[in-house]
């Protein structure tokens, strides 16, 4: 039987905010446990909650961004469970209103455009984290985390593989950190997916019954948990048994899937809407002025490099996976704007390369868009040749001279010769000196016309232009 | 006795300011008084002179520096369901017997900042879950006019201290009754104001949404400077509400000619009994007498009041007494096994059976299955009540009827039976509902001397007309006066 798999993802994003969502406490990562929740974190008798205005504005401006709707009123709700790391006895988080309805995203998947709807975002806080190790058979609570803001991002099940999953997690991931919502940090678990799978026969409408599959962190462990969990379904299927809904955690270690919690010892979590906060409203205006702040979203700016700049596809694709690459990329083209195919190779090329090497992002880039542009003006307008452009690029990169590209020509000598009258004699030397050559090209060997153009280079210690070269010496020598 | 106790909060005031006594005499007067009679009628479960006199002194401070307010100095108790910073704060309940407040509720923060004396910390029911303070961990608190007699509840602590002089005012919160009821039980003035008005932060969650803090005191006149401390935007409590500042002594002396009373005639139906019908028919003749007129109105959805107090405040107080786990601080079960075993024999050790059974109530609305039929439906019977005020209000500027329908019970009388004992809030668990201000002043005895209060609902932000209206009445009448020592 042909089998098909429907995956839904929940993403839970954190926000980037400065403090936490219901508290004025850091959510710096990383502090000595406890240090960073205060007497609201740690649910003393009497306090009481504080919506955080930025988490707000980042929800909206998450919806604006895959057009959904802002619903307002939104409701806060109460999700009622007992966990030490859950200081209240319950979370915070939204239920039946949630702040983001519907919208949607495109991803694609072996050059297939696909789009997929989004039921839902809503925000919610964060629990604190339960430490099992190092406190001799007890347990340690560290509560730094509890109450950080969070944006759980829901799609319908409309992803059909592994596959479709990572791009579309990964599309969220390049949308979420683009607009500066989140910084997408997935080790420090600032990106988390849970994943709805099911299978069915292929041609059913009726969805297979779904398994959960939480906590995954990468979207490497992502594609193999789904991998995983839609074989195991499948072959229970097939072997005529029955899937049981339930909650599974995925084992890096092992590459499997395990039971966490079946439904019926799922908790009854009694939501009901939080009195102490009121109904969220959000004014026109409020969604107005953060629409007018948003940034140009990738998919815009993706297609526009491919009708105004001409750039290529896949190009286009490369340069708007972050927003800092678009960004440098867009800063780069604003000073050579007939020369985006020019700049799009040398980021795409040189300067990614050199980023992974060292292990750098395009932010600490030592090279900026200017410094680059010009040095690309220096091509496009053949001062410099290619080749000479790349060892400029190394100057440029260990920042010698104050990072000025004329400076550092001149300095290396690397001035192409453009003199026509210049390159002309150098050309009659070179043709004097090879005659065989001269002969074997007249004879119709085309090779020979590389060999002499090297002579040249080489006798000019490769200053000159080689588009001049070229095409001197083929007057030359069809004279 | 010594007229100190029985001084109105601005006669204390005049004499702090003209030097007669200081706060530092004051307040130790009073922590005397604490001392000889407070194991009759256990009216504080904390009493801490050391830091009380500390704030006296700097109060004294104050006042020899000419910066004093009006309640500067002036010692005023406060319920143990408020956090104060360095004080025990056990909401009378065994699960914070060890819980040291870190920091002071908004309520605190603005009596402190007016320069008054923390007193002590007054008993109330667990959690303010109760009507007659028998459900303290604590222990029951007597009736000051009659040792037999229950306080009421939940503010059973303070209403007790003010009627026994044992404190010249006091704070009290009021989540179905919880200042009214033991103000009418206990012969003193108390009022619930507007939701919203008074800072919820630091005040110990029983249902979010009916909670609201208030004073307890003597007289009205006592209630309106105690109102201008305890009034105030809380930008830690979201549903605090921004308002303009109010003055509410402004409005005492205006007379009351034309003031149209609406007397429900659902709260003068049956179930109110003879002796307090007496004192209330009283209390409307003199007001009558001051230029008022009555007219009849009507509350049709009363009967449903208890029925959806008692569906909200439980899944409210369920989700609000989660955090009490004994994990972070209070008390936690000295041997448990695993986790689930120390959440079960912590809750079951350290909460009392009253606290357990709104717990289950709660719990049980809110349940899957049970949320429509119960929670929802509480909800929109809750915008029914609001509505009949809204109604009401079209031909009346205030509400009057009695604030409990019997005098006071004997302690141990109704403990057993919960559904009796719901009752005792039939008359003042729509002003929560509704978040309407509402208040009880004394009017007279009925049965075995007990005294018997009038209940005075306004409609929203009116507390300074409501204030009006009792004092006039206390102008004329001096059952406010009246101690039972």
């Amino acid at each position: 039987m042909q089998w098909e798999i429907v995956i839904g993802l929940e993403v839970h994003t954190q926000l980037s905010t400065q403090s936490k969502i219901f508290s004025g406490a850091s959510t710096a990562y990383g502090a000595a446990p406890n240090t960073q929740a205060c007497v609201i974190d740690l649910a003393l008798p009497g306090v009481l909650p504080v919506l955080n205005k930025g988490a707000v504005e980042r929800a909206i401006k998450f919806g604006l961004s895959v057009g959904a709707k802002i619903n307002s009123p939104s409701i806060f709700a109460r999700k009622n469970y007992f966990y030490p790391d859950l200081p209240k006895g319950y979370q915070i988080s939204q239920y039946e209103l949630p702040v983001v309805q519907g919208g949607s995203i495109k991803i694609e998947v072996d050059g297939i455009e696909k789009t997929i709807r989004l039921t839902r975002a809503h925000l919610e806080e964060d629990a604190g984290k339960s430490l099992h190790e190092d406190f001799h058979g007890m347990s340690g609570i560290d509560l730094n985390r509890a109450g950080t803001p969070l944006l759980e991002i829901v799609s319908e099940p409309d992803l059909r593989s592994s596959a479709e999953a990572v791009a579309y997690a990964k599309t969220l991931h390049s949308l979420v950190r683009w607009i500066g919502i989140c910084d997408g940090n997935m080790q420090e678990g600032s990106f988390r997916c849970d994943a709805n799978v099911s299978v069915r026969p292929r041609g059913q409408e009726k969805f297979g019954t779904r398994c959960e599959i939480k906590n995954l962190n990468s979207f490497r462990f992502l594609e193999k948990a789904i991998d995983y969990e839609a074989r195991r379904q499948i072959d229970i299927l097939e072997d005529g048994g029955a899937i049981r809904q339930e909650t599974r955690l995925y084992d890096a270690n092992k590459d499997e899937t395990r039971t966490m919690r079946t439904k019926e010892d799922a908790n009854d979590y009694r939501y009901f809407p939080d009195p102490d906060l009121l109904p969220l409203e959000i004014s026109p205006d409020w969604i107005g002025h953060i629409a007018s702040s948003l940034p140009e979203l990738p998919q815009v700016r993706e297609d526009r490099y491919v009708s105004e700049l001409s750039l290529t596809a896949y190009d286009a694709a490369v340069l708007t996976s972050s927003r800092e690459i678009a960004d440098y990329f867009e800063a780069t083209v604003r000073v050579l704007p007939t020369q985006a195919k020019l700049c799009a190779n040398w980021i795409m090329g040189d300067v990614m390369a050199q980023l992974n090497k060292e292990g750098i992002e395009i932010p600490a880039c030592p090279i900026q868009p200017d410094s680059l542009a010009a040095l690309l003006t220096r091509i496009s307008d053949g001062t410099i040749s290619g080749k000479a452009a790349k060892a400029v690029f190394e100057s440029l990169w260990h920042g010698e001279l104050n990072k000025d590209v004329d400076a550092i020509i001149a300095a290396k000598g690397l001035k192409q010769i453009s003199d026509d009258g210049a390159i002309d004699k150098i050309i009659d030397q070179v043709l004097q000196a090879n005659p065989q050559q001269v002969a074997d090209y007249r004879n119709g060997k085309e090779k020979a016309f590389n060999s002499l153009v090297g002579q040249i280079m080489k006798a000019t210690q490769g200053k000159a232009n080689p588009a001049q070269v070229h095409a001197i010496l083929k007057k030359k020598l069809e004279q | 006795m010594n007229t100190l106790f029985n001084a109105s909060l601005e006669q204390l005031s005049t004499q702090l300011a003209g030097k007669k006594i200081s706060s530092t005499e004051l307040t130790t007067e009073f922590l005397k008084r604490i001392q000889q009679l407070n194991p009759e009628y256990n009216a504080f479960i904390t009493v801490n002179e050391e830091m009380s006199l500390a704030q006296a002194q700097a109060a004294d401070k104050l006042l020899a520096s000419g910066k004093a307010n009006a309640l500067t100095g002036i010692p005023i108790a406060q319920k143990d369901i408020f956090c104060a910073k360095g004080w025990l704060t056990t909401c009378g309940s065994k699960m914070l017997s060890n819980f040291v407040s870190p920091y002071d509720a908004g309520v605190i923060e603005r009596f402190n900042q007016t320069g008054s004396v923390n007193l002590g910390k007054t008993n109330m029911d667990e959690f303010a879950m109760g009507s007659s303070n028998e459900t303290s961990y604590y222990g029951v608190v007597r009736n000051p006019w009659d040792r037999l007699a229950v306080p009421g509840g939940s503010s059973g602590g303070a209403a007790c201290a003010v009627a026994a002089r044992l404190a010249p005012a006091a704070t009290g919160t009021d989540t179905g009754g919880s200042i009214r009821q033991p103000a009418a039980l206990c012969g003193i003035s108390g009022i619930k104001p507007t939701y919203g008005l008074v800072s919820r932060y630091g005040m110990i969650a029983f249902a979010s949404s009916l909670d609201q803090g208030g004073p307890m005191a003597k007289s009205a006149e006592d209630l309106a400077l105690l109102l201008n401390v305890m009034v105030g935007f809380d930008p830690r409590d979201s549903t605090s509400l921004q308002r303009d500042i109010e003055d509410y002594t402004r409005d005492l002396q205006k007379p009351l000619n034309g003031l149209r009373i609406g007397l429900p005639k659902e709260y003068f139906a049956e179930g109110m009994s003879k002796d307090v019908e007496m004192a209330i028919e009283n209390a409307l003749n003199e007001y009558r007498k001051l230029g008022a007129q009555t007219v009849e109105v009507t509350l049709p959805n009363t009967p449903l009041s208890i029925p959806v107090y008692y569906v909200l405040a439980p899944a409210e107080a369920s989700s609000n007494l989660s955090r009490f786990d004994g994990v972070r601080y209070g008390y936690r079960a000295e041997s448990y096994g695993d986790l689930g075993d120390m959440y079960r024999k912590t809750r079951a050790q350290g909460f009392g059976p009253e606290v357990k059974r709104r717990i289950l109530i709660g719990t049980y609305v809110l349940s899957h299955g049970y949320y429509d039929a119960y929670y929802i439906k509480a909800q929109k019977l809750r915008r029914l009540i609001a509505q009949d005020f809204t109604d009401a209000y079209k031909q009346c500027d205030i509400i009057m009827g009695p604030t409990t329908p019997t005098v006071a019970f004997n302690v141990g009388e109704k403990s057993g039976d919960p559904i009796q004992m719901y009752l005792s809030d039939i008359y003042t668990s729509a002003a929560n509902l509704t978040g309407l201000p509402a208040m009880s002043i004394p009017v007279g005895f009925g049965d075995q001397h007990r005294p018997v209060g009038l209940h005075i609902i306004g409609n929203y932000f009116r507390e300074a007309q409501m204030l009006n209206v009792a004092h006039q009445y206390q102008q004329t009448t001096d059952w406010h006066q009246q101690s039972p020592l």
